[in-house]
């Protein structure tokens, strides 16, 4: 018989609902799961079982009356990035200055997947306030990929990807900001979205760069992304930068997509992203994932953005300089870490030696970059012309989609590295978003899917998928097409390739 | 090519109200350096006419209505607090006036 | 200890005084400027409180429309153009009664710019201050200082935060530097923040109570040498609290700044704090370094692209400006020059032209302000708008008067049971049984009754002295408490002499 937690959220929910089985058995076979891999993987900073079963009761209990579910994922269990407040469990941003905090207020995305029914079972590590690429600067310990437990599973949403992919949770939900859903999702097999800015509420969500940051989902599908998105995403009056629209018709589109005709599709492949510092392994897997593209019917072809060789930079800019202001409020003073009040110092002081203490050295580093590109003297040349790199990028993007519907590309340069590889290299690590990196900075939207396992460490490898803003629809589209024809010639999708990790920690 | 001294970071590390180590200053000074010589290269971008974007999305005129909505309650206010007193925040002795 | 201080005279013929004066006003919105919640004066700590105006990780602003309007009505009263296009930008420095350790305000692109106030002086000349912008912000939280003389920050050993204030909406209005004001620097500072203050309350956007807070006022002050062109050091004034602190303190700044300069001394750019008790200014503590602010446009809100539409549509709410007032006060009221300086001066103008809106007649009212109550005022010690008494009350008053329901020393009185908080004046007048007696029959006794204590007087009426009615009259008015109509009375002792 086939483990629950090998189902997909469509299907559990399909299940749940038909009244096959229980959304409380589903839900106890999730947390057995977590019980038996995460002491090795370590993807969960806070569970809350007893919550998690009550709410299925919840789900049951309303089924069984023959009320409608409230959403078609109703009684689906999740995992929730520790980066959205909850009030019924802390929220610490991987961060020691937050340890223990527990907000007095649920954020927009927490509220509507608490209405539509969706079990959240906990909230997984991340990079420290979201800032990373490997996971390893949470002040709380590294997470482990499933895939190789001495390597990393990307980052900042290292925690919501590793506990899909190792099925612990059929859903997870990250942000991304320089690509912290999409990068993780590649270096794990799973399916990661970065929405339209705008798209996802940002209410709730504890802010790094406030004009990049972005909620989306992580699944093992792209049809479960879909049921996803269309829970959390729309209209929110609580964030002044949500889009008064309604969501893109993503979970039409991943359906439609799933069929496999890409007939009359334009393909743009970004010339920017390939050759030094892109793994060979991961530049033939996409080249593989491109034909197959092609043989959908896609029509295939190179579009050159100059502007995004400078993406880097600028998002090294933009971002630390908006964090740097964001993290202010981190002072010890109204909720948090409070260090040195000993009755002697003053608040300066007492701020100084909380912030100092509270903070990781990464998080230190983009706060004083920020502080620096922003200080009087150098904003024209720093962040002023940062400003300016993100309209060049804005445009390439408008002119790309001008000549192609996407653009397509390996969503990160290599496979998942190893712990400690890169973290005394800061530049080394920021590497990894090189390519995740415009869409942020243009706000339209963009996706990985798996494309396989690389040929040269046998590590899975993503394919990135770029629409235009509020286009969300065409990527799922395309990613659901790309997904069914992998499977099918792989004989199964990759996520079920996935080593046993029960084995593996015996 | 951009030199940050290691005086340079200590104003920075006030400025932002970290109290840095003796060590982290050096650290943080190669550091610093290394990535503002990488970032430095958005000047490179010839672009003295391009407007700065600060929104890529392209709204205005998001406003509410001048509608009360409830809030928190004061303990709620005071729940994430170090210390408290009379229902306000305690902080240590204030050096400045702002 | 006390600074020295330059004559006065001699300052001016040392320096040209040189101004800058920095307003800021809480407007009276139901709501703050980026949250839901209540904009309430003087409620528990911490409970008109949010995510968002707490700065809790995770909260968002969102744009209050009524304050935004509020700021776009300002800027067009005070004759600015009002920015096509402008943004939020965000003030960054640490200090724990903002709790998000930034200012969410404007920068280098206010709603609105380039703009002038006249302002009336005393002796009826006109000046003119130019405005240099008005933008909007958010208010910070309320600190208690703890254990330091009389709540100051020195020697405190802890401070008490209450948010309840915390994003309360803003406007800052802020002059360019005045010049030409010479020795009538103080006055003319004192009638700026006057007229600033009047218009504010004619625009209703505020309650500009300068002693709750919900208008400040920081005074920056130089001292130009005559024969230069190049502007001094400024310093900047705050906690100046009254209308009168403003003069008294720019008063005080200039010549304290003259003694410096004169024997050789530098002028400190800094921020210093009025005392209301010595009328005398003095030095905050001393910053090592000047705050570096980083602005930069808050991502957290959209810019604000007002249309023409708009524009014209507020533009066409906005009240009678003082200037026009004045204008018509003269043709429609028939008043000289001097009659309107000295009801300007006397703060009248606005509180005649609400009384005659109310329905009373011109003169009447005008009296009435600028006599009776001005007395009041003055033994209150208070402004003349601060009487609680409003205009309709006064009307209503006058009404009575004018309908022969009241005397004139009757109308005196139910003034001063409204002025004591008793109710509207129809109330004082039922609750004293103020009103002018004008029954008949009640008249006729009484007056029957003085006539048969005095019979004298009787035939002298009768033999044509009519004047000799008088006595009765008074002898009636007395009786009554005078409440009797003396009008009717006198009526009735002529008929009842010759009857």
């Amino acid at each position: 018989m086939t483990r629950l937690t090998r189902w997909s959220a469509a299907e559990l929910a399909a299940r749940i609902h038909a009244q096959d089985i229980t959304a409380v058995e589903v839900i106890r076979a999730h947390l057995d799961r977590i019980a038996a891999v995460d002491p090795a993987l370590h993807a969960f900073l806070h569970l809350d079982a007893p919550a998690a079963l009550a709410a299925a009761a919840a789900v049951d209990d309303g089924l069984r009356r023959g009320d409608p579910p409230a959403s078609p994922l109703a009684g689906v269990p999740l995992a929730l990035k520790d980066v959205f407040t909850t009030v019924d469990m802390p929220t610490t941003c991987g961060s020691r200055i937050l340890q223990g905090w527990r907000p007095p207020y649920d954020a927009t995305v927490t509220r509507r997947l608490r209405a539509a029914g969706v079990v959240i079972v906990g909230k997984t590590n991340m990079d420290e306030f979201a800032m990373g690429s490997s996971t390893e600067n949470s002040a709380y310990g590294p997470t482990r990929n499933p895939w190789a437990l001495d390597r990393v599973p990307g980052g900042s949403g290292g925690g919501s990807a590793a506990a899909v992919a190792a099925f612990e949770v059929p859903l997870a939900i990250g942000t991304d900001t320089g690509g912290s859903i999409r990068q993780p999702s590649a270096v794990t097999g799973t399916v990661g979205v970065k929405p339209t800015y705008g798209g996802v509420s940002r209410y709730g969500l504890v802010a790094f760069s406030s004009s990049l940051d972005q909620g989306g989902p992580v699944a093992r599908t792209v049809l479960d992304a879909a049921l996803l998105h269309e829970v959390i995403g729309g209209y929110d009056p609580l964030d002044s930068t949500s889009i008064d629209a309604p969501v893109p018709p993503v979970v039409e589109a991943a359906r439609a997509g799933a069929t496999g005709d890409l007939t009359g599709l334009r393909v743009g492949v970004v010339s920017q992203f390939r050759g030094d510092g892109y793994q060979p392994g991961v530049l033939r897997a996409f080249e593989v994932a491109v034909s197959r593209l092609r043989e959908l019917g896609a029509e295939i072809v190179e579009v050159s953005c100059p502007s995004f060789d400078h993406a880097l930079p600028a998002y090294y800019l933009i971002a630390p300089s908006e964090c740097s202001s964001n993290l202010a409020r981190f002072d010890g003073m109204r909720y948090g870490l409070r260090v040195g009040d000993d009755g002697s110092r003053s608040a300066e002081e007492v701020m100084s030696l909380t912030r100092e203490a509270g903070f990781g050295p990464e998080v230190k580093r983009r706060i004083m970059l920020g502080t620096y590109a922003l200080s009087a003297g150098y904003y024209d040349a720093y962040y002023g012309q940062a400003q300016k790199v993100r309209t060049l990028i804005i445009r390439d993007f408008a002119t790309a989609f001008d000549q192609v519907d996407v653009l397509v590309s390996p969503t990160t340069p290599t496979t998942a590295f190893r712990i400690g590889e890169r973290v005394d290299d800061p530049l080394a690590m920021y590497l990894s978003d090189l390519c995740t990196i415009p869409a942020n900075l243009a706000g339209n939207a963009a996706l990985s899917v798996p494309a396989g396992l690389s040929d040269d460490d046998g590590l899975p490898v993503g394919l990135q998928v770029m629409a235009p803003a509020l286009a969300d629809d065409r990527a799922y589209r395309v990613a659901a097409a790309y997904e069914a024809a992998r499977d099918g010639a792989d004989g199964g999708p990759l996520a079920q390739r996935v080593p046993d990790l029960e084995v593996a920690v015996r | 090519m951009p030199t940050i001294s290691r005086d340079e970071v200590a104003h920075l590390a006030r400025l932002a109200r970290l109290a840095v180590t003796e060590e982290e200053l050096d650290l943080f000074a190669n550091q610093l350096e290394v990535i503002l010589t990488s970032v430095a290269r958005v000047g490179e971008v010839a672009a003295a006419d391009i407007p700065p974007t600060s929104h890529a999305v392209g709204l205005t005129d998001v406003f509410r209505a001048d509608v009360t909505r409830p809030g928190l309650t004061q303990q709620q206010a005071l729940s994430g607090a170090y210390a408290t007193e009379d229902g306000r925040f305690r902080v240590p002795r204030i050096l400045d006036e702002s | 200890m006390t600074a020295a201080l330059m004559d006065y005279d001699e300052v001016l013929e040392r320096f040209e005084p040189v101004l800058g004066l920095e307003v800021h006003v809480e407007l009276s919105t139901a709501t703050k400027m980026f949250c839901g919640c209540a904009n309430l004066f003087g409620t528990p700590p911490n409970t008109q409180v949010c995510p968002t105006c707490l700065g809790l990780p995770g909260a968002l602003p969102v744009l209050n429309g009524v304050a935004v309007e509020s700021a776009m009505r300002i800027g067009l009263a005070l004759n600015c153009a009002i920015a096509p296009w402008c943004r939020f930008a965000r003030k960054n420095y640490f200090y724990p009664d903002m709790p998000k350790n930034f200012q969410t305000s404007q920068y280098d692109e206010p709603i609105a710019v380039n703009g002038s106030l006249a302002v009336q002086l005393a002796d009826g000349s006109m000046f003119t201050v130019e405005i240099e912008r008005a933008h909007m912000e958010e208010d910070t939280g309320k600190s208690l200082h703890v254990g330091g003389a009389d709540g100051r920050i020195h020697g405190a050993s802890h401070s008490l935060l209450d948010y309840n204030r915390a994003g309360v909406p803003l406007i800052e209005v802020v002059t360019k530097p005045i010049e030409g004001a010479g020795a009538r620097a103080p006055e003319i500072a004192r009638a700026y923040v006057t007229a600033l203050r009047d218009l504010l309350r004619a625009l209703n956007v505020s309650d500009v109570r300068m002693d709750q807070g919900s208008m400040r006022c920081d005074a920056n002050v130089s001292l130009m040498p005559r024969g230069s062109s190049t502007f001094g050091t400024r310093t900047e004034t705050k906690n100046v609290n009254s209308l009168r602190s403003v003069e008294r303190a720019v008063r005080y700044e200039m010549r304290r700044q003259g003694a410096v300069l004169a024997s050789g001394g530098q002028i400190v750019q800094e921020t210093r704090h009025f005392d209301e008790a010595t009328a005398s200014t003095s030095a905050g503590r001393r910053k090592e370094t000047s705050e570096d602010y980083r602005y930069f446009p808050e991502p957290d809100l959209v810019p604000i692209a007002p249309s023409d539409d708009w524009v014209q549509r507020l533009r066409a709410t906005l009240p009678e400006l003082p200037w026009q007032r004045r204008a018509r006060a003269k043709t429609e009221w028939g008043l000289s020059d001097l009659e309107l300086r000295d009801l300007v001066n006397a703060g009248a103008l606005d509180l005649i032209a609400a009384t005659v809106d109310a329905g009373a007649p011109a003169a009447e009212a005008r009296s009435w302000w600028v006599s009776y109550l001005s007395q009041q005022a003055n033994s209150r010690g208070v402004e003349l708008a601060d009487l609680p008494i409003t205009p309709a009350q006064v009307a209503r008053v006058i009404a009575l008067v004018d309908e022969g329901a009241l005397t004139n020393n009757l109308a005196r009185q139910v003034v001063d049971g409204v002025l004591a908080k008793e109710g509207e004046p129809d109330e004082v007048v039922a609750a004293h049984g103020l009103a002018v007696v004008s029954d008949d029959a009640a008249l006729t006794a009484a007056v029957e009754q003085a006539l048969a204590a005095a019979p004298d007087i009787a035939d002298k009426i009768r033999g044509g002295k009519l004047a000799a009615a008088g006595a009765i009259v008074g002898a009636v008015m007395k009786a009554t408490g005078g409440q009797a109509n003396a009008q009717r009375v006198r009526e009735l002792v002529l008929a009842l002499v010759s009857a």
